[in-house]
């Protein structure tokens, strides 16, 4: 398993920047003519690294995140990325008609890793998220939480530098969450992959990224940054986490407080 | 806070994989299959019951002399008496084969054309816009409608019947891949594109698939389409050149006033029509099905 991620780290050193975002703006076509969603975004995240955009509802963060996976087209700007992004969802999107072993083989072929190699990867990756045995599970024969974990094996299959992931565990519980919050922070940090991780939830900010990035609402501005510097391995209930969460939650009361005073 | 520290180093150490199997094994759902007596009392039994009240019911009528004419309703007796009859002549599987073939030949052949036809009018909007509707229109055309025009084109042979089983399977088989790219999920689509499955790549991996549930009740309607078609068909070109098949044999009974002989074309062609259906299509949906774990089990 080590070997496989290491192979892939040192293929793109060249690369200064997982991701680079330079003066995006997007617009929609609404009811009322168009529509800012997203206006003037410039953020980089560098390799290796973790940000998470943090934002109220119609802060346009999926959207941004679209447009870095390259599922949309700014509207002014542009965006850089080393490669495909892999992209993971709030819902886990796994194919139904295939087993977990086979979703992640399907990745694995879509990029063009040869037929005698692929099993031996998906059991691996099956092991960095620590599903071994779950080969020929069926989808719905696996929790929630399982769920995701062969999502995120899925996505880190697509060998991509970067990957964006879109309120991946805002649909569970929140025992859960937790748990899947220190798998990801290892594995994380086990495949030096950049993570751009978007949510609602300030807890889940703080408690995974390496930088936190606030979003205003209507049209989608960068309100504010902050720099986590609280060591791994972190806790939900760490006081430090605490304390940081809500001096950024009192940040974005006061974001969502605007609306209400037109 | 003391023992939460404690948690703390245990959960970064090892114990974090134990939290999480422990979490796996709480989620996941157990399931087994039903015993043969459950399966028994609850699929096998109330068919049975069905069929031998309504056997009882034909009897009574008979025997009371409720219908006290034979000609208008044979006794069970005399129809399985026919049936037997046949079957000690050699005949009976010589009827049955000589529709099924024809039914399933034809229905192979719709297959062919419908599901690129389906494809098409699926993802190209052009193709769409122009037969969709008439494509769906012709699944409300009666496949008898079919029957008069297909003899004067090609004659009273086989080939006509073809066509006219043709004519009532394609749109069945077509609108059922069209419906089923259409209730796609349009989240798998994006997964699909992040994961590079686009165009050609996007059809065959994910675009087939997710449609399989759509497609497979399009092929089991296409089944029942062709063989009402095929019966229509031999009824009506009865040429005995072409061989008796179970329309023929109905159409025979019927000029020889021989009720019996009617009746027990028409339960032959019933009980073919249910038994592939059993055979071949409800398999393949449970199949299709629960593999999705889109059966729920009662």
């Amino acid at each position: 398993m080590a070997t496989t991620l290491a192979k892939a780290a040192d293929g793109t050193l060249a690369a200064t920047h997982a991701a680079r975002i330079e003066h995006v703006s997007k617009s929609f076509a609404g009811p009322a003519g168009q529509q800012l969603v997203l206006d003037d975004i410039s953020l980089d995240v560098a390799p290796g690294e973790f940000v998470t955009l943090l934002g109220a509802s119609g802060c346009g963060k999926s959207t941004l995140l679209n447009l870095v996976a390259g599922l949309d087209r700014p509207s002014a700007g542009t965006i850089g990325t080393d490669g495909r992004p892999a992209l993971m969802f709030q819902e886990h999107a796994l194919f139904p008609w295939l087993t977990a072993g086979k979703n992640i083989e399907l990745a694995l072929k879509l990029r063009g890793v040869q037929k005698n190699e692929r099993r031996e990867r998906a059991e691996e990756l099956l092991e960095l998220v620590r599903l071994k045995g779950a080969y020929g599970k069926r989808v719905h024969e696996l929790s929630g939480g399982m769920r995701q974990r062969v999502a995120l094996a899925r996505a880190i299959a697509q060998d991509s530098r970067l990957l964006l992931m879109d309120e991946p565990f805002a649909a569970l519980d929140a025992i859960t969450r937790d748990v899947l919050h220190d798998e990801l922070t290892r594995i994380w940090r086990e495949t030096r992959l950049s993570v751009l991780f978007v949510t609602h939830n300030v807890r889940e900010a703080v408690r995974l990224a390496q930088r936190v990035v606030l979003l205003s609402s209507r049209p989608g501005r960068i309100a504010r940054e902050w720099t986590v510097g609280i060591p791994h391995p972190r806790r939900i209930e760490d006081t430090a986490v605490a304390e940081l969460s809500v001096e950024i939650t009192e940040e974005l009361r006061g974001e969502i407080r605007r609306h209400g005073q037109h | 806070m003391a023992s939460t520290e404690t948690t703390a180093k245990d959960r970064d150490g090892g114990d974090l994989a134990g939290l999480e199997a422990g979490l796996d094994a709480l989620e996941t759902v157990q399931t087994g299959r039903k015993p043969f007596r459950q399966t028994f009392v609850e699929k096998i039994l109330p068919p049975v019951i069905a069929i031998a009240l309504v056997l009882a019911v034909w009897q009574a009528l008979v025997s009371f002399k409720i219908v006290d004419d034979p000609t208008k309703l044979p006794s069970p007796g005399a129809v399985w008496d026919v049936v037997r009859d046949a079957w000690l002549r050699g005949d009976l599987l010589g009827y049955i084969w000589t529709s099924v073939s024809r039914g399933l030949l034809g229905f192979f052949f719709a297959l062919l054309i419908g599901t690129p036809l389906g494809l098409l009018v699926a993802r190209v909007k052009f193709v769409r816009a122009a037969i969709g509707p008439i494509l769906s229109g012709l699944q409300s055309l009666p496949s008898v409608a079919w029957v008069p025009p297909a003899v004067i084109w090609l004659g009273l042979n086989n080939q006509m019947m073809y066509a006219v089983i043709l004519l009532g399977a394609v749109p069945s088989i077509a609108n059922g891949l069209v419906s089923g790219v259409d209730q796609v999920p349009p989240l798998f689509l994006r997964a699909g594109r992040t994961l590079g499955a686009t165009g050609l790549k996007g059809t065959w991996h994910i675009v087939l698939p997710a449609a399989l549930p759509g497609y497979v009740a399009g092929l089991k309607q296409g089944w029942a389409f062709s063989w009402r078609s095929l019966m229509a068909a031999e009824i009506i070109a009865s040429f005995p050149d072409l061989g008796v098949g179970l329309g023929q044999l109905l159409e025979n009974g019927r000029n020889a006033s021989d009720m019996a002989m009617v009746f027990e074309a028409i339960l032959l062609i019933l009980t073919v029509g249910i038994a592939i259906d059993l055979l071949i299509f409800s398999p393949l949906e449970r199949w299709v099905l629960r593999s999705r774990g889109l059966l729920v089990k009662s």
